[in-house]
């Protein structure tokens, strides 16, 4: 075992075990309980971000493998079996970055029972650097599953209103996509029958033996509708932001942020490519209920005056464009689908934080009790600012590729121009919902609510325990924004390697062929190099 | 005489000693409580005797198995009965339910105030019963172990002779479990009455005369043959109709929540677990002995009554206020899951031992979560103990965190949460039922685990989450969790069986190699 690997499995391990050393032994001791939260965040953080700068961008295929195949059910070729490859990676360094911010508002807030929160958070933690680290199909689902039992527990817990019954509401929905998404998984594991249950094996089982196209069409529609009810596709969103409002902030932000994300990664990672046929018969409709999550839950979102359930709405909403980028069902779309993975989930986790942050100032979340609130907190003000522009995907953020890219790869194709234009839209809907909170907060006068409660408690701007965590997201939303081929390059390769077998087989058995995100990305570069050709052939001169 | 010392030549006694033990120790259990003196710890002696007369026998089963290592089929007493690797297998499960039973009875009986001897003698006495029922081979063998089983329960249910609900229970098990019995044999008689004369039914002779008539083996020929004749197939029928009583599948479960509710703790944890399962591997045996010639006419029935059970026992089990009616009807919902399964097995000829493999962890996974969610019940101290309620079990978490924990773990590996036992248990299910495309059976499935969430999760919310709000003026309810003293034992087993519950989610073992 190298290095590598040693992080790898330590990035599950580590907040796995001190989630039970901190059940076990400190559940009455904060401070303790404290101290071993700050490892079991920090080294998922510190393993992500050295694996993610570690693993080779031109390299397609998992990296860092790690295999144990005694685990009880290896006559189903279900193994433990980690490695990370360049879609991966980037998602595992986000989670772990988002984790790491989670943890630490969660260890600076006063909640009641602190040391079981931290302990139920480090133990979601560990199932979402898991899941993005598992090769193996079934942990892969395991790790989702051990992501979602604390979320139960955390919702009923330290919920706000109405968290009985959200929490209930919340685990039959996602209880009902897991196991239709498990369906699909079996139907996989029957029918393919590959030697191993994983992502590689099963693409070399499928190029061997093939799946008749109604089998492709069945099982990703099983795919599809598990996963979809997982990400809120519309109409099965309802969930989403009823959940994410009664949450404690840390688990909106994981939960939004990162574990939604693993439907996304399974059909970008295994359904549309393993089942090209059926992704390409389906396209069409997850395009218009992708469009029903842009438009018609975008809509909603404006109609909110409540701020964090407009971030939940709005959550939803750009899941949307996610899917946008899988109906295409081109290597573009579902390298830009990856690229929107890794920027969303930074972003909104981002949003959760800066509004936990609000309503410690305003004692509300409702916008229009607020106003005002520039004069006194600039700080507060301008990371709102630019988690707000970064969800409404302007350039200089991470999102801004991803949107750009999924717009982009709808445009290759004429069919697809009225989706693009009425997904066009969309923009303006975040724009209007993501300024008017904007202005709400802390432009215009201040409400008479706000001054009422101004008066028994001063309103102080960001202290660094607040700062320190948000900037944990911002800096690598700003990176992504500003330099995107550092995670382009290796969902491209990626990708394309496996995209790219699906497309050279027969004509009606494959995915069209279409140029890579990274070219799309890298138009920029060629065009500075001329004119800096053209500036040093004047110096010449 | 001498046709005696023939039949008797392959009398092999020694294959059935846990039996023949478990039968000398009940009787032993009464000349203890007839022959102590009255004082106060003569209840502690019959406990503990039996207890620890069971354990010896697991462990003496266990070496017996280990050492001797029985992997080849050997029949016995004529035919009659048949030894085997499956067979130990089911025989270590009740065992080990039946030791479970023995240490929830003694914590009931106490708390109770009930007499310890009769409890712990019958209870032995109705797992000897059935462990001969899984080594059966011929029908009358199979009658008369499910008979001994049934009149050990049928005092068992109506134990607490104080209560009426548990003397309503006994009347009820006793009338539905005589018309299940009266099916079955009549099931027994028009097989037996066909398979003696086949020519005069309209069935085609099949062996030679003078071979025992009701033995698997005979029977599996004749109905091989005579796919189509009328009075096998309701001989058939009637004989599955009567295990599907014991196994609590519709339309055959109305018993089951009224029984269910009245019996005492332990016993319902007896019936929903030893009854079940031997009811399953009974119908395993059949359906893959005896009758798999029918099983183009058998899996369309089977499939729909799984189907009828999965979506009635979940469906009946969301609307139960009481817990143990709820526990009732989960487990009908259970005994669908299972049946799937034994689908499964049907669609294999010859090679249905993955199916039966899949029917086996089930089993133990439910015995193990079971005995775990029925242990902490047992630890609530009600007057009358079938009154439990979800309310009962507000904040346990808080209150003792090793129960509320176990139970938690229980109630999730029953409901099948991941990465918990249940949910491999659930897995191998969807994976078989996959191969034996069974596609409509795995919606019922679906359908069925999500709804199940429902009121396993509604039960956990209580024991996790803060109380309901309540008014002032509302009564507070008397915390029964107050008698939690000298429960040594049951705690470390509630324990063992809690972390079983949870390792065996992660490693299957030779579980999953066999799978």
């Amino acid at each position: 075992m190298n290095i590598f690997q040693l992080f790898l499995l330590g990035s599950i391990l580590v907040p796995t075990v001190s989630s039970l050393v901190i059940f076990i032994f400190f559940l009455n001791d904060s401070s303790r309980a404290k101290q071993i939260a700050y490892i079991a965040f920090g080294f998922p953080c510190m393993a992500g971000i050295f694996l993610f700068l570690s693993v080779d961008p031109s390299h397609s295929g998992y990296s860092y493998q790690l295999l144990y195949d005694r685990m009880g059910l290896q006559t189903l070729g279900i193994t433990f079996h980690l490695g990370l490859n360049g879609v991966s990676a980037p998602l595992f360094a986000m989670a772990g970055f988002v984790g790491l911010a989670a943890g630490l508002v969660s260890i600076k807030s006063d909640a009641e029972r602190l040391p079981l929160l931290l302990a139920l958070l480090a133990f979601m933690q560990a199932g979402l650097m898991g899941l993005f680290a598992s090769v193996d199909l079934l942990f892969y689902y395991l790790f989702h599953e051990f992501a979602l039992i604390p979320t139960f527990l955390m919702i009923g817990l330290w919920g706000g209103r109405d968290r009985r019954s959200i929490a209930l509401e919340l685990t039959i929905y996602l209880t009902l996509g897991a196991l239709i998404s498990l369906g699909g998984l079996v139907a996989l594991n029957v029918l393919l029958d590959a030697p191993k249950f994983d992502f590689p094996h099963l693409t070399e089982a499928l190029l061997a033996e093939g799946l008749a196209i109604g089998t492709q069409k069945k099982i990703f529609g099983l795919l599809l509708f598990g996963f979809g009810i997982l990400v809120a596709l519309f109409p099965f969103h309802t969930w989403a932001p009823r959940g994410y409002e009664a949450a404690p902030t840390p688990l909106s932000m994981l939960h939004a942020g990162v574990l939604k994300k693993f439907g996304l990664y399974g059909l970008v990672q295994l359904a549309l490519p393993l089942l090209p046929a059926g992704g390409l018969s389906w396209g069409p409709y997850i395009l218009w209920l992708a469009l029903g999550n842009v438009l018609i839950v975008g809509a909603i979102t404006i109609a909110q005056t409540n701020l964090k359930s407009m971030i939940g709405n709005g959550s939803v909403m750009h899941m949307g464009y996610c899917f946008l980028g899988l109906g295409v069902c081109s290597s573009l779309g579902a390298g830009a689908t990856v690229m929107l993975m890794c920027a969303h989930g930074l972003s909104v986790s981002l949003m959760f934080l800066i509004a936990d942050c609000i309503s410690k100032r305003t004692n509300t979340l409702e916008m229009n009790e607020m106003g005002g609130l520039a004069e006194k907190t600039p700080v507060l003000a301008c990371f709102f600012a630019a988690a707000t522009f970064a969800t409404i995907g302007l350039p200089g953020f991470g999102n801004f590729w991803g949107e750009f890219a999924i717009f982009l790869s709808l445009g290759e194709y004429k069919e697809n121009h009225l989706v693009l234009g009425l997904a066009a839209l969309g923009i303006i809907i975040s724009a209007i919902f993501g300024l008017r909170a904007m202005a709400k907060i802390f432009f215009g006068t201040q409400s008479e609510e706000l001054s009422v409660y101004e008066k028994d408690q001063r309103i102080q701007d960001l202290s660094m325990d607040e700062i320190l965590p948000a900037s944990f997201i911002l800096v690598p939303l700003i990176l992504l924004g500003l330099w995107p081929k550092g995670v382009s390059q290796g969902v491209d390769t990626n990708i394309q390697a496996r995209y790219e077998i699906l497309e050279k087989g027969d004509g009606s058995y494959g995915l069209p062929s279409c140029c890579p995100v990274d070219q799309v990305l890298n138009i920029a570069v060629p065009l500075k190099l001329e004119k800096q050709e053209e500036r040093s052939g004047q110096e010449s001169e | 005489m001498e046709a005696f010392l023939v039949f008797s030549a392959d009398n092999l006694w020694s294959e059935i000693w846990p039996e023949l033990s478990l039968a000398i120790g009940a009787v032993f259990i009464l000349l203890i409580d007839l022959f102590s003196s009255k004082k106060k710890n003569k209840r502690n002696i019959c406990s503990a005797f039996a207890i620890l007369f069971q354990v010896c026998l697991m462990i003496f089963h266990l070496f017996d198995y280990l050492l001797i290592n029985h992997t080849f089929e050997r029949s016995s007493f004529s035919g009659m009965m048949r030894h085997g690797f499956q067979g130990d297998v089911m025989r270590t499960f009740f065992l080990l339910s039946s030791i479970c039973v023995s240490i929830l009875g003694n914590r009931f009986l106490k708390l109770q105030n009930l007499r310890f001897g009769e409890f712990h003698h019958l209870t032995m006495l109705a797992t000897a019963g059935l462990m001969i029922l899984c080594q059966s081979t011929n029908l009358i063998v199979l009658f008369v172990a499910l008979e001994t089983v049934a009149l050990a329960f049928y005092p068992l249910v109506a134990y607490n002779r104080d209560s009426i609900k548990s003397l309503e229970a006994g009347i009820k098990y006793l009338i539905f479990g005589a018309l299940s019995s009266a099916l079955l044999l009549l099931g027994i008689v028009m097989l037996y009455g066909v398979g003696s004369n086949p020519e005069a039914w309209g069935a085609i002779s099949t062996g030679p005369s003078g071979v025992d008539f009701l033995s698997f083996d005979y029977l599996g020929i004749l109905l091989e043959t005579n796919q189509n004749n009328l009075l096998l197939r309701s001989g058939v029928v009637l004989v599955l109709a009567g295990i599907a009583f014991k196994i609590g599948a519709a339309p055959f479960q109305i018993w089951v929540p009224d029984v269910y509710h009245g019996s005492p703790n332990p016993i319902t944890a007896f019936l929903s677990v030893s009854s079940k399962a031997a009811g399953f591997f009974l119908l395993l045996n059949l359906v893959n002995g005896p009758f798999s010639g029918l099983s183009k006419f058998l899996l369309p029935l089977i499939g729909f009554v799984a189907t009828f059970t999965i979506l009635f026992g979940n469906l009946a089990a969301c609307a139960q206020s009481k817990l143990k009616r709820m526990l009732g009807l989960s487990g009908v919902a259970h005994a669908g899951y299972l049946l799937v399964a034994v689908m499964a097995s049907m669609h294999f000829p010859g090679d249905s031992d993955r199916a039966v493999w899949v029917v086996f962890f089930y089993l133990y996974i439910y015995l193990f979560a079971s005995f775990v969610v029925f242990g902490v019940m047992s630890l609530v101290s009600l007057s009358d103990d079938s009154d439990q309620e979800m309310d009962h079990y507000e904040g346990l978490l808080r209150k003792h965190p090793w129960a509320g924990i176990s139970l938690l773990v229980g109630i999730g590996s029953l409901a099948g949460i991941p990465p918990l036992g249940g949910f491999v248990a659930k897995l191998m299910l969807f994976h078989v039922a996959f191969e034996a495309k069974l596609y409509l059976s795995l919606v019922a499935l679906v359908i069925g685990v999500v709804v199940s969430i429902y009121y396993y999760f509604g039960w956990i919310r209580e024991i996790c989450f803060e109380p309901k709000l309540r008014f002032d003026d509302d009564e507070k309810p008397d915390d029964p969790w107050t008698k939690m003293q000298d429960i040594g034992l049951l705690k470390w087993t509630i324990l063992l069986f809690a972390i079983i519950s949870f390792a065996s989610g992660l490693w299957q073992g030779p579980f999953g190699d066999a799978f």
